[in-house]
């Protein structure tokens, strides 16, 4: 990504704003954007998802192929997530191998699904130490308007509840992707100081640091990330989890309904 | 994929007695040491032993950032990259970076880069080196505090040095700085950086499974200890620079009183200054 240029104006009334506990597209702190799903949008993928965080815009496809198991897990299936910021979705993105955003942006999302143990990997196993199914999560960046991080995540997941693993390819009956726990991410922005959930991009080009905490459906913490150049305090850490379990909980009910 | 195959699955971490399998307490860190300046080309550097991890680390510059579009007027690039060695870990390692490693080396760049005074160096890269020489778990933890001791020794102007550790869950229990065994095989790992005068948390990561009230105590672990290797960071220092200062001293016993004729001054900037 090319170094990205925000008028010393809009900086300034961002900050204004959000020093008297507003924000300019009017939402508090604590709120996310709406967010709407589309599962199943695409049909030669064994899950989709296209998802709309504000003007944040992810479609994310899973494709569940027959492939080997990694040895020390000889009988689970395998996941394999990554990101595309394809140049269509943002000036900034560019053609060509995947930038440090993007890995990291996967690897976060990796990470809240692996580690809550979203999807029971052993009933993916077809025969030990030989073949298992493969979940590839493929996020696709359609339009960038802040905060892919917990986009792609509810992308992710979506996709993922709504997937058959496609059995009859070794015939076998199709059967749905054996789903057990539902991950969400929340992401904030720390701006002047002051923190904020889901920042848009105008935000998140200002924020001095960001943190990621994903929570499962008993509030516990499954996976986290800080970045960006600032820090935050432990309380702030703490609130951020807070805010993650609270947030999450609204969130987590529109991705199983959709 | 890492050979664990020689651990039966129902591994006890921690015994009855709160014992790990090292011998450890869930509150004690591995045995580390620090030593800055043991490289010759480098501007500064550090070279660390953390448990089994052996790293070291290299800091350049500031110099003239490459390539030059990615230049910032105003500020010094932190760039930080992670690289583990082939022979680092049991089953060899393909070189050059791999999508681990792009991470560790983004989310290493941004602790320094709020502790560096990158106003002092428009247009330059301080660029930090880590190679990981043998790995045994908490490998990025281990090359972020060996960095922070290289920019010191390297001269290059901070707030304060980042320290850094994590804590993890092993069977059931919160626990302080996992070992490979037990980051294979336990419930959570936690690694964090913070910058000790402050308080500050400049980089934070979790995977695994902590309640809110486990992530506290883990944190708890993970500050005090990093307040340890803070000092063990600062004694390097010393070391290094003592032998320096000495060095100085005797030099200066030799040689007669300087005379009272003024030196040359030397010019204000050197002349390549001009040409950034």
């Amino acid at each position: 990504m090319t170094a990205e240029v925000i008028s010393e104006l809009l900086r300034e009334h961002i900050n204004r704003l959000i020093a008297s506990g507003k924000r300019a597209d009017g939402r508090g702190f604590d709120d996310p954007r709406p967010l709407t799903v589309q599962k199943n949008y695409i049909k030669n993928a064994e899950g989709s998802a296209r998802v709309q965080l504000g003007n944040t815009d992810v479609l994310v496809g899973v494709k569940i192929d027959v492939g080997e198991p990694y040895p020390d897990t000889p009988n689970q299936g395998v996941l394999s997530t990554s990101v595309e910021l394809v140049p269509l979705a943002s000036p900034n993105f560019e053609a060509g191998p995947p930038s440090p955003t993007a890995i990291e942006i996967a690897r976060v999302v990796d990470r809240g699904i692996r580690e809550s143990k979203t999807v029971n990997t052993q009933k993916l196993c077809i025969t030990p130490k030989e073949k298992v199914w493969i979940m590839f999560i493929d996020i696709h960046a359609l339009d960038y308007d802040g905060n892919l991080f917990d986009a792609a995540s509810y992308g992710a997941l979506a996709a993922l509840s709504c997937a058959k693993v496609p059995a009859s390819k070794i015939g076998k009956e199709d059967y749905p992707l054996p789903l057990e726990h539902w991950p969400i991410s929340v992401t904030a922005a720390k701006i002047g100081g002051r923190i904020v959930v889901d920042p848009n991009l105008d935000e998140e080009r200002i924020a001095d640091a960001r943190i990621t905490v994903t929570t499962d459906e008993n509030g516990d913490i499954r996976a986290m990330q800080k970045g960006l150049k600032g820090s935050f305090s432990l309380d702030e850490v703490r609130a951020a989890i807070r805010t993650s379990q609270k947030v999450g909980k609204g969130l987590r009910g529109i991705i199983q309904r959709a | 994929m890492e050979d664990i195959e020689h651990i039966p699955k129902e591994l006890k971490l921690i015994d009855e007695k709160g014992i790990r399998l090292d011998g450890r307490r869930f509150n004690e860190l591995r045995p580390i040491k620090i030593e800055a300046g043991v490289l010759k080309k480098a501007d500064g550097s550090a070279y660390m032993e953390w448990g089994n991890n052996k790293v070291l680390a290299a800091v350049y510059g500031p110099r003239e950032a490459h390539p030059r579009h990615l230049q910032n007027p105003a500020k010094a690039l932190v760039q930080c990259r992670y690289n583990m060695a082939p022979f680092s870990v049991t089953d060899r390692k393909r070189p050059g970076p791999d999508r681990r490693s792009v991470e560790i080396s983004k989310v290493i760049s941004e602790a320094f880069a709020s502790v560096v005074f990158v106003e002092q160096f428009p247009r330059t890269s301080v660029d930090i080196y880590i190679e990981v020489l043998q790995a045994d778990a908490g490998t990025r933890c281990a090359g972020l505090t060996a960095a922070s001791v290289a920019l010191a020794d390297a001269g290059i102007p901070m707030r304060d040095l980042v320290a850094s550790c994590a804590s993890g869950k092993i069977g059931g229990v919160v626990a302080l700085d996992l070992n490979k065994d037990e980051d294979n095989f336990g419930e959570a790992d936690c690694p964090m950086a913070i910058v000790p005068r402050s308080g500050e948390i400049v980089l934070l990561q979790m995977d695994g499974h902590l309640t809110a009230d486990e992530f506290d105590q883990a944190m708890d672990l993970s500050i005090n200890a990093a307040k340890q290797i803070y000092e063990l960071q600062r004694d390097a220092l010393r070391r290094r620079y003592a032998s320096v200062a000495e060095a100085a001293e005797q030099e200066a016993m030799r040689e007669p009183a300087p005379s009272e004729a003024p030196r040359e001054m030397p010019p204000d900037l050197p002349p390549e200054v001009d040409d950034l």
